[in-house]
């Protein structure tokens, strides 16, 4: 018997949650002395009041978009992949080597081999953790931390090293061929007679995310693998039970789940970079696990969910212009009021919901 | 000074534990409902009911880890509230549960001692608990290497060490947990040892059980619950299995299955010297051989824990073991990637789990979900190289749930959200309209209705007329019995004897199940 | 090369040594705490920070580096009462509420501190009495040119802020709380078997929020090390991934005290190594990159996850909240 009916479970819990990071994000901004209603109103018209608002907004969720499928695509088989940072930051070496490989003459060209890449970079982080995890029993939540810190020094000393470009001082490589250059919205959407802001670099990554969420369900939800790693994540005995390879399943979905987060790079330094730099991550990979937990894990959800965090992101840049005594680090602060809300006190408000429909139905009966 | 309060209490006549009008009830289930009990001091006294009686939920608020809706519960004629764990103990309750409350890499003494220090350093109470722990195992038969890891112990040593601890907190009533479920006869024989001892001390021991056996055996009173509800309370000596078991269940169990005589055709499956580690290096089964013919049901009886649960684990794939199967003449590998439950179900053996919400289900999924569960990579479920068919699956599952009688009818609810029967007739409509050449069944009707039992002993028989094999496991010797053409029994991982069924009778098969050899008994 | 040299380089990275591992020992016993009694803590990066950043602010509007440490505490503390809330009430998952409360502590720390003292997330630097100062230890000047014991015991042992010592004298401490009085022993329970903690009649919530607070103290002292002796003053992100260390040194100490003091001072030399001597040659061969010596404390972690180098086997109870079956 159900305890309460599923749009409660799914849409009513996840919304007090927010609310109530909302509420608290806003007692943070009041005890800083300014009125948090001005902040939310700076943040939404900064997020969505212009195309070059809109624009980053969409950009910023095209990340979390990749990281956020990431995460939910691993818990699906119960793994906890914290890893998508260091994921991320390894598949731009991959996407970089692809990109400065060949003088690409065209983008379209050069992008399936630039996803090749990424994907292939960022699954194979994911893949010793998995492997790890699968024969050796170590678990997978503490590798992926490590796991990140070992592929921050090792980006370091590429970009110090043996990719660096000789010409600066900074730990970055020279810039990919011109070829390689992503369409932009505004580019985009130019010939269609709509003007859409030039400086905005939301580009052909975010059909990219969205074509990728699509996939995350189609293989989740209509594929034999699909079934066997979402039968594995609920019940690791049962899975054992059919027969199905446990070693393999966890392999499977780590290693898609690093690919997941991979494609990241695509979007960041393909498409807005141009080169590879040292931290262009920017802690997605952890907005990815906020993502995740609000979108309820599944690919719908965290299409919405991250266009909620891109909202907050460039929300929280604007904030920082007009409100200086507001940084943007506020950002920080609502994505982990989400985090903690949505995520670890669920059952602060689950509970009492809970008890409120029980107590309606035996009301009714 | 216990003396004293000792004879004190036993000039008052008041019962050592009464509980007045106890109710309990999880969210929509009504675990307990207006329990009444007296139990004398100095008395063993059992409590009878099937799985889901409410036997547990009673004793865990005598043990204050619930706390009743309504009640009252009175200790030596004392009104008592036990809001915790510390209040029953404070009111000198003990309580051994079913799975052990032990911390594994702790010492005997450190377990012992756990909540009951009796002070902020370790040293003193350590050294005035292995005083208290020779006198205890003396007076009592209660011996226990007082430095050994618990995780080192036997079941039946562990068990003594629950006792201990209730004893060491000095425990005037001690409530025990299907304490035999785990042990071996003879460990079972030396704990009712001990259980006499303690009441011949003048300490009060209630039991709960659902072996009718135990309780004719040891107590000296017995109640009965039924759904929630005590149905009865008599002397021991008053009434007989029978009576109890009518009480239990509530009307005439009548567990005789409609039933040709078999025609047991050529030898389907042959196993040869099997043999099982489990992970801590214990062999929990010990060469072990039979053959199972077509047309016939061969029962697997014995006491919980004797190797039944690993054999069907073995031969359906979950666990690799040493030996050799031969399904068909052909040899089956039991170990290496080749040996799982998917491969061993194309090779004609299918699989009713004994415990169907670990194993045989997946909870969270639908039930159609779960009607391709084990045969997800069966052509008519699938579409092309990867995907599934959903559809098909679908229509699959409504005409399995049509053919089963599963109730509600809907193959987009959550198997959880079925009835024990109508999960089990899930596995089952899976597993048997497969037409396997060998079924293992598990328990097929533990914590199902009666209706549902009958339906499900009928389609298994259905299945050996059509010339299938079938091995059951059942730790209900009637089962066994009423459904099996032949019997083997198990004992400590080897196979004690065998038996036609209808040449043998309860009190043979309950010898073997104690590990008396057929010779001798 | 002569001897004397290298002798004194060796006291000098002892030294440094000594001082990068203070904030590892403190986080680390922190994290043993807390995941002794079955509570995984990943936020031991987040209750640093922000007891890093409250010490400053006090240690700098007081005047007094001690003040400053208590309002470290309390800072750490109550990240440590939401852990407690979020993964013992409320039985969430306590890794991420680890994660929610170290982006709390890296947003905070830089929202308000900016809002305070407009100095980009820095507050201002700490001077006098509001930083710690060396102690010299009885005799160090005396014994200073004694060879090799005297000048150890100068360079090495003396010449530390307070609470350097402090975090020394927490290992024997930790190690006699867990093994030798009722509370470790019920401690130890609560994160291998809280179910056996129940029936026992003791609280498995009062034991493990207990067990939450200690971590909270411990990591507001580790904070305020940060800001008030290692550094003078808050800067942004200063913990830099330490509480991160301190977890791995806690599995590469497979939960035990002493063990947890030698692996963070393994991992404090391999800092103090990269500070120092930031490439290093092998014999004349292969050019050790920094970044590799950086990243080495999480690469042993990883083997030691694996099981390679002896296995280490976490508390049995560790990450679950504790619901009483039926």
């Amino acid at each position: 018997m159900d305890k309460m009916p599923r749009w409660a479970d799914v849409f009513l819990v996840p919304f007090i949650n927010l609310i109530l990071a909302f509420v608290a994000s806003g007692l943070v901004v009041l005890a800083i002395g300014e009125n948090p209603f001005r902040a939310i109103w700076i943040m939404i018209s900064g997020a969505l009041g212009s195309t070059s608002g809109i624009g980053y907004t969409l950009y910023y969720a095209t990340n979390y978009m990749f990281t956020g499928l990431a995460v939910a695509f691993a818990f699906h088989a119960r793994l906890f992949n914290i890893g998508g940072e260091g994921q991320a930051t390894i598949a731009g070496v991959g996407a970089a080597l692809v990109l400065l490989a060949f003088d690409w003459p065209y983008w379209w060209l050069a992008l399936p081999f630039a996803i090749i890449g990424a994907a292939a970079f960022g699954g194979a982080w994911a893949f010793i953790p998995a492997y790890l995890q699968a024969k050796r029993g170590s678990h997978v939540v503490i590798t992926t931390i490590m796991f990140n810190f070992i592929g921050a020094a090792l980006m370091g000393y590429l970009l110090n090293g043996i990719m660096k470009n000789p010409d600066t001082q900074n730990a970055e490589t020279v810039a990919f061929p011109a070829g390689t250059h992503l369409p932009t919205m505004h580019e985009m959407l130019a010939p269609l007679g709509i003007s859409f802001s030039r400086s905005a670099p939301v580009n052909v990554s975010f059909f990219l995310a969205l074509g990728a969420a699509w996939l995350v369900w189609f293989v989740l939800w209509r594929t034999r693998l699909g079934y066997q790693i979402r039968a594995f994540g609920h019940s690791e005995t049962a899975a054992r039970y059919a027969g199905i390879d446990a070693v393999r399943i966890t392999i499977i979905a780590m290693v898609i789940s690093g690919a997941l987060a991979g494609l990241l790079a695509i979007n960041v330094v393909m498409g807005e970079q141009g080169r590879l730099i040292k931290e262009f991550v920017e802690g997605a990979g952890f907005v990815g696990i906020a993502v995740a937990l609000m979108g309820r894990s599944h690919p719908f959800g965290i299409v919405l969910a991250s266009l909620l965090f891109g909202m907050l992101t460039q929300g929280g840049f604007e904030l920082m212009w007009d409100m200086p005594t507001v940084s943007r680090e506020m950002v920080l602060v609502i994505q982990a009021l989400i985090i903690l809300f949505t995520g670890a006190l669920d059952n602060m408000v689950r509970d009492p919901v809970e008890r409120l429909f029980l107590k309606l139905r035996k009301g009714k009966s | 000074m216990t003396g004293d309060k000792q004879q004190g209490r036993q000039e008052t006549a008041a019962p050592a534990i009464e509980l007045r009008g106890i109710s309990k009830a999880f969210g929509p289930v009504q675990a307990n409902r207006n329990i009444s009990l007296r139990v004398a001091r100095g008395t063993i006294h059992g409590i009878v009911g099937e799985n889901g009686a409410g036997k547990s939920t009673l004793m865990s608020i005598l043990f204050g880890f619930y706390k009743a809706d309504a009640g009252e519960i009175l200790i030596d004629g004392q009104p008592t509230p036990i809001p915790d764990s510390q209040a029953a103990i404070a009111a000198g309750i003990g309580m051994v549960f079913q799975h052990f409350k032990l911390v594994e890499n702790f010492t005997v003494l450190e377990n012992i001692i756990l909540g009951a220090e009796g002070g902020g350093l370790l040293r003193p109470s350590l050294a005035r608990a292995r005083e208290t722990l020779v006198e205890l195992a003396r007076e009592y038969e209660l011996e226990v290497d007082p430095d050994a890891v618990i995780e080192d112990l036997s079941v039946g040593h562990q068990q003594r060490v629950e006792i201990l601890k209730a004893l060491y907190r000095s425990a005037d009533i001690l409530i025990l947990d299907e304490p035999t479920g785990v042990l071996t006869p003879s460990e079972a024989d030396h704990l009712f040892r001990i259980l006499r001892n303690l009441r011949n001390q003048g300490k009060t021991i209630i039991l709960i059980t659902h072996k009718l056996r135990e309780i004719m055996d040891v107590t000296d009173t017995v109640s009965v619950m039924r759904k929630g509800e005590m149905t009865a309370t008599i002397a021991t000596s008053d009434t007989s299995p029978t009576h109890l078991a009518e009480l239990m269940v509530g009307r005439k169990v009548l567990l005789r299955v409609d039933k040709k005589p078999a025609r047991p055709g050529e030898t389907v499956l042959e196993v040869e010297d099997l043999r099982l580690r489990d992970e801590n290096g214990v062999e929990r089964i010990k060469g072990i051989s039979f053959s199972l013919r077509a047309g016939e049901i061969l029962g697997v009886a014995g006491v919980a824990g004797n190797g039944q649960s690993e054999l069907l684990d073995v031969l359906g794939g979950i666990s690799p073991a040493q030996g050799r199967i031969r399904l068909k003449g052909r040899d089956i590998p039991l170990s290496g990637r080749r040996a799982n439950g998917l491969a061993r179900r194309k090779q004609g053996i299918a699989h009713v789990p004994e415990d169907r919400q670990r194993l045989g289900l997946i909870m969270d999924f639908m039930a159609w979900e779960n009607t391709c569960f084990g045969y997800h990579d069966d052509p008519r479920y699938n579409r092309g190289a990867l995907m599934m068919d959903n559809g098909a699956i679908l229509r699959d599952c409504a005409g399995k749930m049509e053919r089963f009688d599963i109730r509600p009818p809907n193959p987009r609810l959550p198997a959880q959200n079925f009835s024990g029967g109508n999960q089990q007739k899930i596995v089952l409509a899976r597993e048997i309209e497969r037409n396997p050449e060998v079924l293992l069944v598990g328990q097929p009707t533990r914590g199902v209705d009666i209706g549902a039992i009958e339906f499900i002993h009928q389609r298994i028989v259905e299945l050996r007329d059509s010339g299938k094999a079938i091995l059951l496991v059942s730790v209900e010797l009637e089962e066994i019995l009423s459904l099996s053409d032949r019997v083997v029994v198990m004992f400590d991982g080897r196979i004690m004897g065998e038996r036609i069924t209808a040449e043998t009778d309860e009190r043979e098969l309950g010898l073997l199940m104690a590990g008396v050899s057929g010779e001798a008994a | 090369m002569d001897f004397a040299n290298t002798f004194m380089q060796l006291l000098l990275t002892m030294d440094m040594t000594v001082r990068l591992s203070v904030t590892l020992i403190l986080a680390c016993l922190a994290g043993l705490f807390s995941e002794r009694a079955g509570i995984f803590d990943i936020g031991l990066e987040g209750k640093m920070l922000i007891a890093a950043f409250l010490s400053a602010v006090v240690a700098y509007q007081t005047g007094n580096a001690w003040w400053g440490v208590l309002a470290g505490i309390g800072g750490s503390m109550a990240l440590s009462v939401i852990h407690g809330l979020t993964s013992i009430t409320f039985r969430g998952n306590q890794l991420i509420s680890g994660v929610a409360l170290n982006f709390l502590a890296s947003g905070l720390t830089v929202v308000v501190g900016n809002a305070w003292f407009k100095q980009g997330g820095r507050t201002p630097t700490l001077s006098g009495n509001a930083r710690f100062h060396e102690i010299t230890l009885p005799f160090a000047d005396a014994v200073q040119n004694v060879p090799v014991i005297g000048q150890f015991y100068a360079q090495v042992v003396s010449g530390h802020k307070p609470i350097v010592y402090i975090a020394f004298a927490v290992v024997p401490l930790t190690w006699w709380i867990l093994y030798r009085t009722r509370f470790g022993l019920r401690l130890r329970a609560v994160g291998e078997n809280p179910a056996a903690v129940d029936t026992a009649g003791v609280s498995v919530t009062r034991m493990r929020y207990g067990a939450v607070m200690i971590a909270g103290v411990l990591c507001g002292v580790a904070g305020a090390y940060l800001a008030t002796s290692q550094a003078a003053g808050f800067g942004r992100e200063m913990t830099a991934g330490r509480g991160y260390i301190a977890l791995a040194a806690l599995i590469f100490a497979k939960w035990r005290p002493f063990y947890a003091l030698g692996a963070t001072l393994l991992f404090g030399l391999l800092e103090a190594i990269s500070n120092l001597y930031p490439n290093i040659n092998v014999f004349g061969i292969i050019d050790i990159p920094v970044q590799f010596t950086q990243a080495l404390p999480y690469i042993l972690t990883v083997v030691i996850l694996a099981g390679f180098v002896g296995k280490a086997v976490p508390p049995k109870a560790g990450g679950e909240p504790y619901v009483k079956e039926r």
